[in-house]
Order: C-alpha cells, then sequence, then structure tokens
C-alpha cells in the first residue's frame, strides 16, 4: 500500500496540499476528517495555552495571603474561565475531536467518517460555542463567577453573565453529542474488510466507550443548563426551594452528566497509552480484549457513581454508601488496564522514545490520581477533603496528568504521522523531564495543602498555608517552562524537521501503513486487514 | 471527494436512531425531575393536574397521530412512486403541526390569562408542589413545542427534496429519517399527555 503510488510525487504533502478551497476556506469549509482533525487540533492547543496562562495566574494570586496581584471577584471569574476552558474547550474535545478525528478513520481502514458534513457542522458548533463563551466574558454583567459546576442557587442568582455561558455550553455539548453519533456510526459501519471487532486498534475502542458516553450522558447536560438558563430568564424556578423545587436535584442532573463526562475525558487517554505501550516496548498488548472490556466496564460504571460529588450535599446517608460502594467498583476496571500496560512493558524492548515517556507518566500520575480518588470516592474520608486543594490536586492529577500527559504523548506519536516531520527528541525528553517535575511539585503541594485544610476555590488564607503554596506557584512556572519548550519544539517540528517515512515508530496498525502525510482519501485501496493491531510479526516490523 | 460517493442507508439511519435517544435523554432529565417532584407533592400535583383541560391534550394527542399515520404513509407512497401524494401527505403532516400549535396557543392563554405561567405573581402564592407543577408544565410542553416547529421545519425542507428530485423513490432515507423525527415528536407527546392531563385525575 505504502508504495503503490507512482503518480504521487507531487501529493508527497498528502491532504495537506489538496484543498478544494483556495486559502483559510480550504480548512474552515473541508469535509475531510484530518482537515477538521487538525482544525480542532490548533483550536484545542490555543485554548489549553489561554487555560494554562489562567491557571498561572490562580497560583500567582494565591503566592500570599490576602491580594496579590488580583482582588476577589476578579479570581472567581479567572478561576471559572480557567475550569470552563479546560474542561469543555481542551479536556472533552482534546483527544476525541482531535486525535479522533485524525487517526480513527485511518485506523478502521476507511476513507473518511461516517457523517463528513456532520463532522464540519460539529467542529463549527465548538466554535461558535467557545465565541459565545468569549463574548460572555466581555458583556452583561461581568465574566461568570460559578465555577465550571454552575451550582444553583449562586448561578441563578448572581449578576454575572451566566446565562450566556449556558449557552455557549449547550452548544459545545450539542458538537460532543453529533461527534459521538459520527463516531458509533464510523465505528459500525466503516471498517475495512478484514477489520473485525477483535483487530480493532485499542485507541478506537476506547474512542468507541467514550462516544457512548458522549451521545448517553450529554443530552441531560444539555437539558440542565437549559434549565438554568430557563431559570435566569423566564424564573421557572425548578431548583427555587422559594417556588418548591430543590437545587439538590440539579446537582443530580449535573453530574449524572459530568461524572461519566470524566471518562469522555479520560477514557480516550487510556487508548493512546493503550496504542502507544505496545509500539514503544515490542510486544503484542498483554490482554487485549481485558483492555477492550475495561473501557466498556468504565463506561457503563462511571454513569452509576455520580452522587459521590454530593455526599455533603445532605442526601440520604442510604444514598451515600450506595454511591460510595459503586464508586469502588470503577477502580477495578482502572486498575485492569494499568496491569495490563505493565505486563505489557514487562520483558519487551522497550524504546525510551518521547511517546513512551509521556505514557509512562500517564501510568504513574493516573495511578496516583485515581487512588487519591479513593479518598474522596469513600464517605468517611470525602467529609474531611470535600472542598479543599486535595480535590483539586486529585483531579489534576487524573486530568492534567493522566489526560493531559496522553495528549502530550498523542502529539509526540502522531503529529510525525500527520505533518510528515520528526521533532527534535532530545529536546522533547527534556521537556517532559521539566514538565513532569514541575507537575509533581505544583499538585503534591496542592494536595498536602489540602489535607491540612485548604478550601479551594478561595481567594484568601490563613498564614500557616503559605510556604506549600508558594512551593506550589513555583512548581507552576515551572511546569509552564516544560510547556513553553515541548510547544516550541512541536512547532519547530512540524515546520522544518526532519521528513519521516511511513513508520518511524513501527507501528503496526494501519495509519502507519499510509504515507506521511497520509493523502486526502488515506488509501490508495480499500485496504485489507489479515492480523491484529499488535501483531508486529505479521506486519512485518519484528 | 471524487465521484465514488455511495450511501449507507443503514449507516444512515443507524445515526438517526443514536441522535433520537439524545433527544429521549434531553426529555429525560425533565421526567425524572416530574417523578421526584410528583413522589414530594403528591396532592398538589392532582390539583394542578385538574387545572388542565384534558379536551385540549386529547385533541392535540388526535393531532399529532393522525400526523404520524401521515408520514409513515407518505414514504410508503414515495416508494411506490406516488409523488404528488407523497407531498400531499407531508402537506398535511405539516398542517397538523401548526394546528397542534394553534390548539397549543390558546391553552397556553387560556392559562397566563388566569395568571398562571412562570414567574407570576399569582403563581407564586400557589402552594409549593403547584409551582412547582405549572413550571414544568410549562417547560416539558414547551420544550415539546419546539421540536414540533423544528420537525415542521425538517418536513418542509424534505418537500423542497422532493420537489426537486433528490429525495426520490430510489433515494428515500432523508424522507425516512425526517419521519423518524418526527415520529420521536409524537412519541414524547404520548409520555406528556397521560403524565400531565390524565394520570393526576
Amino acid at each position: 500500500m505504502t508504495s503503490a503510488a507512482p503518480a504521487s510525487s507531487e501529493t508527497s504533502r498528502g491532504f495537506l496540499g489538496e484543498a478544494r478551497y483556495p486559502g483559510i476556506f480550504g480548512w474552515i469549509f473541508s469535509t475531510d476528517h484530518k482537515r477538521i482533525g487538525l482544525l480542532y487540533l490548533w483550536c484545542i492547543i490555543a485554548f489549553f495555552c489561554i487555560g494554562a496562562t489562567l491557571g498561572v495566574l490562580i497560583r500567582l494570586e494565591l503566592w500570599a495571603p490576602g491580594r496579590t496581584i488580583m482582588d476577589a471577584q476578579t479570581y472567581n471569574a479567572v478561576f471559572t474561565l480557567h475550569g470552563v476552558i479546560m474542561i469543555f474547550l481542551f479536556i472533552i474535545p482534546g483527544i476525541p475531536a482531535a486525535f479522533g478525528n485524525l487517526i480513527m478513520p485511518i485506523q478502521l481502514g476507511a476513507r473518511d467518517v461516517a457523517f463528513p458534513r456532520l463532522n464540519l457542522l460539529s467542529w463549527w458548533l465548538y466554535i461558535g460555542g467557545a465565541i459565545l463563551a468569549v463574548i460572555a466574558l466581555f458583556t452583561g454583567g461581568g465574566p461568570p463567577d460559578t465555577g465550571w459546576t454552575f451550582y444553583v442557587p449562586f448561578s441563578t442568582h448572581t449578576t454575572t453573565n451566566v446565562t450566556l455561558a449556558t449557552v455557549a455550553v449547550f452548544t459545545i455539548g450539542f458538537s460532543s453529542i453529533l461527534t459521538g453519533i459520527n463516531f458509533v456510526t464510523t465505528i459500525h459501519r466503516l471498517r475495512a474488510e478484514g477489520m473485525t471487532w477483535t483487530r480493532i486498534p485499542l485507541f478506537t475502542w476506547s474512542l468507541y466507550a467514550t462516544a457512548w458516553i458522549q451521545v448517553l450522558a450529554t443530552p441531560v447536560l444539555g437539558i440542565t443548563v437549559a434549565l438554568i438558563f430557563a431559570e435566569r430568564v423566564i424564573g421557572t424556578g425548578l431548583f427555587d426551594p422559594a417556588q418548591g423545587g430543590d437545587p439538590i436535584m440539579f446537582q443530580h442532573l449535573f453530574w449524572i452528566y459530568s461524572h461519566p463526562a470524566v471518562y469522555i475525558m479520560v477514557l480516550p487517554g487510556m487508548g493512546v497509552v493503550s496504542d502507544i505501550i505496545p509500539v514503544f516496548a515490542r510486544k503484542p498488548a498483554f490482554g487485549y480484549k481485558a483492555i477492550v472490556v475495561s473501557s466498556l466496564a468504565i463506561a457503563f460504571a462511571g454513569s452509576l457513581v455520580w452522587a459521590h460529588h454530593m455526599y455533603t450535599s445532605g442526601m440520604s446517608d442510604l444514598a451515600v454508601m450506595v454511591f460510595s460502594f459503586l464508586t469502588f467498583i470503577v477502580a477495578i476496571p482502572s486498575a485492569v488496564k494499568v496491569f495490563n500496560w505493565l505486563a505489557t512493558l514487562y520483558q519487551g524492548s522497550i524504546l525510551l522514545d518521547p511517546p513512551l515517556l509521556f505514557a509512562l507518566s500517564f501510568i504513574l500520575l493516573f495511578t496516583i490520581g485515581g487512588l487519591s480518588g479513593l479518598v474522596v470516592g469513600a464517605a468517611a474520608t470525602n467529609i474531611h477533603v470535600h472542598d479543599t486543594h486535595f480535590v483539586v490536586g486529585h483531579f489534576h492529577f487524573t486530568m492534567f496528568g493522566g489526560t493531559g500527559m496522553a495528549f502530550f504523548a498523542a502529539l509526540h506519536y502522531w503529529l510525525p504521522k500527520i505533518y510528515g516531520r520528526m521533532y527534535d527528541k532530545a529536546v522533547a525528553t527534556v521537556a517532559w523531564g521539566v514538565i513532569f517535575v514541575g507537575f509533581c511539585i505544583l499538585y503534591l503541594s496542592m494536595k498536602i495543602v489540602g489535607i491540612m485544610g485548604m478550601p479551594r476555590r478561595y481567594w484568601d488564607y490563613v498564614p500557616e498555608f503559605t510556604g506549600l503554596n508558594q512551593l506550589a506557584t513555583a512548581g507552576s512556572w515551572i511546569l509552564a517552562v516544560g510547556l513553553v519548550l515541548m510547544f516550541v519544539n512541536l512547532i519547530r517540528g512540524v515546520l522544518y524537521g526532519a521528513p519521516v517515512g511511513a513508520n518511524p515508530w513501527g507501528g503496526a496498525t494501519l495509519e502507519w501503513q499510509v504515507p506521511s502525510p497520509p493523502p486526502t482519501e488515506n488509501f490508495e485501496a480499500d485496504p485489507v486487514v489479515t492480523h491484529g493491531p499488535y501483531d508486529f510479526k505479521k506486519a512485518g516490523i519484528l | 471527494m471524487s465521484g465514488h460517493v455511495h450511501k449507507d442507508y443503514t449507516g444512515a439511519k443507524f445515526g438517526m436512531w443514536l441522535f433520537l435517544f439524545t433527544e429521549v435523554l434531553l426529555f429525560g432529565g425533565l421526567f425524572i425531575l416530574y417523578s421526584v417532584y410528583l413522589a414530594r407533592y403528591p396532592q398538589a400535583f392532582v390539583a394542578g393536574g385538574a387545572q388542565l383541560n384534558v379536551w385540549f391534550g386529547g385533541a392535540n394527542t388526535l393531532i399529532l397521530l393522525t400526523s404520524s399515520l401521515m408520514v409513515a404513509t407518505s414514504i410508503t407512497a414515495l416508494r411506490r412512486g406516488a409523488t404528488s401524494l407523497c407531498l400531499g401527505l407531508l402537506g398535511g403532516t405539516v398542517a397538523c403541526a401548526a394546528l397542534f400549535l394553534v390548539n397549543k396557543f390558546f391553552e397556553w392563554s387560556a392559562k397566563i390569562g388566569h395568571g398562571i405561567y412562570p414567574g407570576s405573581a399569582h403563581l407564586k402564592e400557589l402552594p409549593p408542589g403547584e409551582m412547582v407543577f405549572f413550571n414544568i408544565y410549562y417547560l416539558t410542553t414547551g420544550l415539546h413545542g419546539i421540536h414540533v416547529v423544528i420537525g415542521a421545519i425538517v418536513l418542509t425542507w424534505t418537500m423542497v427534496f422532493i420537489k426537486t428530485g433528490r429525495v426520490n423513490a430510489h433515494d428515500w432515507v432523508i424522507l425516512e429519517n425526517a419521519g423518524l423525527y418526527w415520529h420521536l415528536v409524537d412519541l414524547i407527546w404520548i409520555f406528556i399527555f397521560p403524565l400531565y392531563y390524565l394520570i393526576l385525575h
């Protein structure tokens, strides 16, 4: 497949060189899954940089008790914005929308996704939602200050521009639903000949589980933010005790979506790691079927644990115990994955290239984050750490240490495929080290200061917490330096890196069988799959 | 895209069914709230339900069921090549949608005339359970009404496609998907009608 392209000398830039319309219109009106994937990718990276800058500002404010660089109201707006951007514009679409679009159809042996125009509409909705979110900052009664969770009664009473922010979230949610529908249909309908369910690469499997959560959970978020909108605009007080409503019902509805949503965030990251580890260990994935089943089990069990965010909300004790128990169940399929990854590495001939380094840090950091999740998930310890910086540390370990690291791993793994050029591996390794050190200093300090009792979302704190807060802030600077180094290196690689062949890492999945960058419809002829995704012997790699 | 675009009908319908799932879940949030508040305020919900006019609701049920029948037959008509019959049936469906909304307008106007609407002074004097009942009644039927409008637009759009020949006796998956959407609008009403108009008596 790779060399059977005699007339393709001028199309060596693949899909990057072929556009239906000139200039930027060739991108924003393209229905090619790879072009849409790159649109997402660069938008998502841009939002990540904005969100990270806001994060550094939050840490700077917490350098000392009292006012450091901003007043309390600004601080509320900044952490709300940081949360909304990172959750809705970076982590949720991060891996599925960007790398899912770029890679998943090629891994299946398809020419495109099932509904290419719907795919373009999803991107437009995503950008439309993002623009609404930005407009919400500068209009109405000022930037929203509710945190990304929009808890009532504050969100229905604050004078800031929550109304428009809920429209933005609804729009982005709609985009997420359409992407989910597209991916499920693609995986069911567009697999190449011979691509049986047990030959689907684990990354695509994880997207399958994710897409189902997107389809089944996001509508509930839609109706929840729509109810806030209705309560603010026409006064339907369904969550307002003065009108007989119950604010706890908001929390239930919100978390029915938003807890499964954390698996929307992390499952694709697990898929990236599951794809990278066999390639760099030169061994088939250990327990392929167990990893697949665990993805589906996480998607299923993760839908039943939402109320563990609400132990202190006044729910009944029975509900607390039931949800605490169910929460522990989620740890089982997560652990199955970790053990399978370790078993894959065991006795492999390991190549410590940048993608694997990021994947390994995913395993370590996500395990720490996941285990601290049990501290938060157990009802007894939860009462002590609820709404403290421990929780902030916990979810940054799982979301940033997990999904963030997987996103960086995916960047280092697949960008050479997409652009056909390799970044500087030495610089990438140094950047990884700096990021890792900065990360640990920043978020471990948060966890410790949280155990000591520092509440989250507070602008001010007692002097005893100063030392650890300053350590965390220093960590945020190291982390920022590492991120800048990584992105500069990647962009330099994309622009000036040495050209790579079709298969720089020695992968056995289909995306490594097509040229880098891939041509517009991916395959010269529809591929026929004759072996599993990690069968390096049959693929001729080993 | 080069010329070899082939249509995957199974895929298109599969995608539509997934979308319908999401619509059911969207309304599911409201039905959850309905059941929780019904359990909390059973008497007030009965008192609120007694103030709804079962004749308005019953008429609208009849209108929507008829419209669903017309959509279903329109697909068969198109497949048998009876294009003008198909267009007539679809026109009838859109007319039913309009009739439904007119009916709803009168029903809501009567309620609003009695001072019962979200945020009204009169509503705030009612017991808490009745306030919840009317708020959720307006939200659910309002969201359903929006879906009726969207469904009518989708069907009108499909009629244009049939007129221009893009949807025809050999290529009718767009009509079938539009019909599925309309059946969903009908289906949700089939749940709303008994929950609000019938079982609370």
